[in-house]
């Protein structure tokens, strides 16, 4: 459980934010400029707010009232950041052991083989950063962290400085995190693919306030916090089988899932980001289309929107599916509550870095 | 074949042996504070920089023989601080001490500017990295400020020694030009051109310092490059 408060005054802005998150990965997300870097180095103990709270579980790293304020290097954390910040004049080696090194006797702290093993390090031990490319750095800098034996994980938009094939080299290492180590974890994002791949909780931002705090199936759904552009839909679905023609099948509530192929074996759970703004809605169950995907579900609410636009609302099984179309047609098509109707989706509209792992989480199909 | 060392009289040999530990002992015990001083115009806002700063260069800018008398008035027997230290049997002026103080004071601004500079090129986010990592701010500056800012600490220790073996302004004036004691290869070399007949000897000490001081340059050229090689890491 992380709980944080933090009001600070920056000349022309101001960061007034509280949230409390259960354990997992919770992401700060939002465009740039909303606070969300601000506030992990208040986290951090990088930058001392004016007034605050900021706690992991029941140890308190700040609290204004109580005038406590625990320095930076007693935090115990493990903080990614976007450009890594590797120690030049080290090797790999001595920047992943150099957080052990002050790390207290006796801390809990996963063995050296076991992070090179988990982020692929073996071969990188004796260079220096200098002779790495971005993605390594990144590695070496999450492995770096891991081995701090810290209580709480912070990451800095730890993908941003990477291009798209890189990106998709990293993000299943956070993903593995947030599976098989059970520290909290801090992420910083404004990419909505992370933060569905990722969230266990998403914490929404904007212009130093928080606009929305939940699930992310909840948040990315959420058009007030998203934006209609932005809004975006997380199904669960499971890895059927894998076929020649360059395509994965997977079940979902509401029916088969065809995407462009996944790296995933057959079996495994995967959550999937969908925009609404890619879904096609149909009442009967189109024919000779050449969409693969259609999907069906329950319209459990129409909203429409300030401009031409609507937000379509389908329950399908336990997942909530989002389509954006034009108020027009969901009158021409007498769209409303409780109807069935059909979702279609383009294959090729999911992107990979659409494509995560992991089960649904808590809360996650909760209605808003 | 002659013996080489013959090639120097002793009271050369006497001024190229006191000037190397006048040097030395001036750089190395001057270094922790041209160290601190050089974070502290790099790092710290305070109250009173601009006169620390000033205070650091002063001896850059002054003629070397004011530098010299101050530290005459300052360190001298009848001075304040060096009455106090007379107390402990610190006796600075006239001896090769005082020497090493007046050397070490006229080569400490090259040495806190090179310093200076190399810590302001060390990125602050590294070392905010390492606080994260749980290094306190003693450890931060243990193992990453001082090891990337090395390449300008040395290169500022060579280039304070070089000062320091040619100091003749200040030292002369603090301690006098006394053979074995405060004779370092300056003054010795001005002490033989006032006799008939000293040409030679001023000439071998001439070839000696000229050698010192490229033979520094050289080595800070290389220790420099080496050390910038380590850390920039390929």
């Amino acid at each position: 459980m992380i709980s944080v408060s933090v009001q600070h005054r920056f000349a022309g802005f101001d960061l007034d934010v509280a949230f409390q998150a259960p354990p997992g990965v919770t992401v700060l997300f939002g465009p740039s400029g909303s606070g969300k870097t601000t506030l992990v180095n208040a986290v951090a103990g990088l930058l001392r707010p004016d007034a605050g709270r900021i706690a992991a579980g029941d140890w308190v790293l700040l609290d204004t009232a109580a005038r406590r304020f625990v320095p930076p290097h007693r935090r115990r954390l493990g903080y990614v950041f976007q450009e890594g910040r590797l120690f030049p004049h080290l090797t790999v080696r001595q920047n992943l052991l150099y957080g052990r090194w002050f790390a207290p006797r006796g801390a809990e702290a996963p063995g050296l083989s076991h992070v090179v093993e988990l982020l692929g390090l073996g071969d990188l031990l004796d260079r220096r950063p200098g002779a790495l490319s971005g993605g390594e750095k990144q590695r070496v800098a999450i492995g770096r962290a891991l081995l701090a034996a810290p209580k709480l994980i912070l990451a800095d938009e730890p993908l941003a400085a990477l291009d798209e094939a890189r990106k998709a080299e990293i993000l299943p290492y956070f993903e593995r995190l947030r599976d098989e180590v059970s520290v909290p974890i801090l992420y910083v994002s404004h990419s909505s693919a992370e933060v569905a791949r990722l969230a266990t909780t998403v914490v929404a931002l904007r212009g130093g306030r928080v606009t929305a705090v939940g699930p992310p199936g909840r948040v990315l759904g959420d058009v007030a916090a998203m934006g209609v552009r932005g809004a975006a839909s997380v199904l669960v679905a499971r890895v059927v089988a894998h076929h020649a023609d360059g395509l994965s099948e997977l079940a979902t509530e509401g029916g088969r899932l065809w995407l462009p192929l996944v790296a995933d074996a057959p079996g495994s759970t995967l959550r999937v980001r969908i925009a609404a703004q890619d879904v096609i809605l149909s009442r009967a169950r189109p024919e000779g289309l050449s969409a693969l995907n259609i999907l069906a579900g329950t319209i459990t609410e129409v909203r429409p929107g300030h401009g031409p636009g609507a937000m379509v609302v389908l329950a399908v099984g336990e997942d909530r599916l989002l389509a954006r179309i034009t108020l027009r047609s969901a009158e021409a098509l007498g769209l409303a509550a409780g109807q069935t109707c059909h979702a279609i989706l383009k294959t090729v509209a999911v992107a990979p870095e659409d494509v995560g792992t992991g089960a649904r989480m808590a809360g996650d199909a909760e209605r808003t | 074949m002659e013996d080489w060392s013959n090639w120097l009289g002793p009271a050369e040999w006497q001024a190229v042996r006191l000037s190397l530990r006048v040097s030395l002992v001036a750089t190395l015990a001057s270094l922790p504070l041209g160290i601190l001083a050089a974070y502290a115009l790099a790092r710290w806002t305070f109250w009173g920089k601009p006169l620390l700063n000033g205070l650091v260069h002063l001896p850059l800018i002054l003629p070397p023989v004011v530098t010299g008398y101050l530290l005459l008035l300052t360190f001298g027997r009848r001075g304040a601080v060096g009455e106090f230290l007379e107390q402990f049997g610190i006796v600075l002026s006239f001896r090769w001490t005082g020497a090493a103080l007046a050397a070490a004071v006229m080569a400490f601004p090259l040495m806190v500017r090179a310093i200076r500079l190399a810590l302001e090129a060390v990125d602050p986010k590294l070392e905010a990295a390492a606080r994260t990592l749980g290094a306190s701010p003693a450890w931060v500056f243990a193992t990453v400020t001082l090891p990337l800012a090395l390449p300008g600490v040395v290169a500022g220790s060579i280039l304070a020694f070089a000062k320091a073996m040619g100091e003749f302004g200040a030292t002369i004036t603090f301690v006098s030009n006394i053979p074995g004691e405060t004779q370092t290869i300056p003054s010795a070399i001005y002490a033989f051109l006032q006799v008939p007949g000293g040409e030679a000897a001023a000439g071998r000490l001439v070839i000696v310092s000229v050698a010192l001081a490229m033979g520094a340059l050289l080595l800070s050229e290389l220790l420099a490059r080496r050390v910038a090689r380590r850390v920039a890491g390929a």
